[in-house]
């Protein structure tokens, strides 16, 4: 068998190609959940058809850890950190941005389906024409002088956030030839424990782009991509202002037991 | 009530404009008496630097006290808030300006908690740097004990002529570093050897 081509940027293989590889690794993976094996709910680390995983997945298993003090807990952020204008998108500049204004909102809870308060979120995104304020996007569609794409809030007393932004558009990228990746939005998250952190990825439902698209297909199981989509929810739009999503994120489960946790509310 | 989390994605390539902040990896200034540097380089399987990767560290002070004040994001400049972010450079080495941190238990040799994002990488993984220690503490230490002698250096920073503290990655190959899955969090690698 020929050597993997590991240069991330290489765009040697077709969509074809890699709709076959994600296609046998789906495959494998529901047979084996067919016969009684686990039920995958995170993304692949070792996933072929994302090319520049290659390099970048450890290839032994982790390490199972007792979480300690430090893992327990998280940093705290406050309104020191963050301004209430930095979930607001569209007000960053001296003009509207352009496209489809969104309203994204949602709640973070715990795995015991606990609010996470006061905790902070961050988000980063492309603009309407899917292009990122980042000097290593140099694909050809305009920047936005009127939108950079960063968010910041604090979630609220029941775990909500709540961003006002423009909806990104697709965007070319070198995985394969003619790769698009589905319309998102970057989100990072922090828990009550550290152990908790997640970056992840919000997508739009409906995407067209979603069985072509690897980084999201790294996740195996259909039940949990689909908990990386948002649902519109017209209960958030607003009349002649904006449309709106719901998106509530599941942070993994605190280690914490429930009675530490109390302590500090 | 049981959830089933929502999955990690890839912080992918443009991060940079996004997350890292001024200041994100002076977690103490370097005037501070007690101030180190803590730093190393991100390699991929082929033993080349990564560089677009991103990491965080979170960890107690000098005593061993975990704080839990806010204030990362726009440090006052006299706050230990034990958390700091940092992307790495051209050539793969990241850099913070932090406080050598104490035990947090009798048995638990002092150590750093490392979380390493990339594109690339599917998911955040966490490792420990633990400080350099006589080797009874090492041993004892109820993580370092469990992993495997062969590897515990990975997860071992090493002290610098300069007084620094080095703490290398690698993603994959003959150092390839410890890296920790906790009860409650599920990660899956796909395939391991």
């Amino acid at each position: 068998m020929a050597e993997k081509n590991t240069d991330p940027d290489a765009a040697v293989l077709s969509q074809a190609e890699i709709d076959a590889e994600i296609a046998a690794i789906h495959a494998e993976y529901r047979a084996q959940r067919d016969a009684g094996g686990p039920v995958e709910t995170n993304a692949r680390l070792n996933f072929a058809p994302y090319r520049s995983s290659l390099l970048r997945h450890p290839t032994k298993s982790l390490h199972h850890a007792d979480p300690e003090d430090i893992e327990l807990h998280s940093p705290a952020f406050g309104h020191r950190d963050v301004s209430a204008l930095e979930s607001d998108l569209t007000i960053q500049h001296n003009g509207e941005p352009i496209g489809e204004r969104i309203i994204v909102t949602g709640r973070v809870l715990d795995g015991e389906g606990r609010a996470v308060a006061g905790q902070l979120v961050e988000m980063w995104q492309a603009n309407a024409a899917g292009r990122y304020m980042h000097k290593r996007d140099q694909h050809p569609a305009p920047l936005d002088p009127n939108f950079t794409g960063v968010g910041r809030t604090l979630t609220g007393p029941n775990g909500e956030y709540s961003f006002t932004t423009i909806k990104p558009a697709p965007y070319p990228w070198k995985n394969h030839n003619n790769a698009w990746r589905s319309a998102h939005i970057h989100f990072s998250l922090f828990g009550t424990d550290f152990t908790q952190r997640i970056v992840t990825q919000m997508y739009f439902p409906g995407d067209p782009i979603f069985a072509l698209d690897p980084i999201y297909q790294s996740i195996t199981d259909q039940a949990a991509r689909d908990r990386l989509v948002a649902t519109y929810d017209h209960s958030v739009s607003q009349h002649e202002w904006n449309t709106g999503y719901r998106w509530d994120i599941v942070l993994s489960g605190s280690n914490r037991t429930w009675a530490e946790q109390e302590e500090e509310h | 009530m049981k959830l089933t989390p929502t999955p990690g994605q890839t912080v992918g390539p443009f991060f940079g404009y996004a997350l890292p902040y001024p200041g994100g990896e002076a977690l103490v200034d370097r005037s501070h008496p007690g101030a180190v540097r803590l730093h190393g380089t991100v390699y991929d399987g082929d033993g080349g630097p990564v560089p677009d990767a991103l990491l965080e560290i979170w960890q107690p002070d000098e005593l061993g006290a975990i704080s839990q004040q806010p204030g990362s994001l726009h440090r006052d400049g006299y706050t230990f808030t034990g958390w700091g972010r940092a992307a790495v450079d051209g050539v793969g080495h990241y850099s913070f300006t932090t406080l050598e941190p104490g035990s947090t238990g009798s048995e638990v040799a002092p150590y750093v908690l490392v979380t390493i994002f990339a594109r690339g990488l599917m998911d955040r993984l966490f490792t420990r740097a633990y400080l350099p220690a006589d080797p009874a503490t090492l041993e004892r230490d109820p993580l370092l004990s469990s992993v495997p002698a062969e590897r515990r250096h990975t997860m071992l920073a090493t002290r610098e002529p300069d007084g620094s503290l080095r703490f290398d990655i690698h993603f994959q190959g003959e150092d390839e570093t410890v890296f920790l899955t906790y009860p409650n969090t599920p990660q899956f690698t796909g395939p391991v050897d």
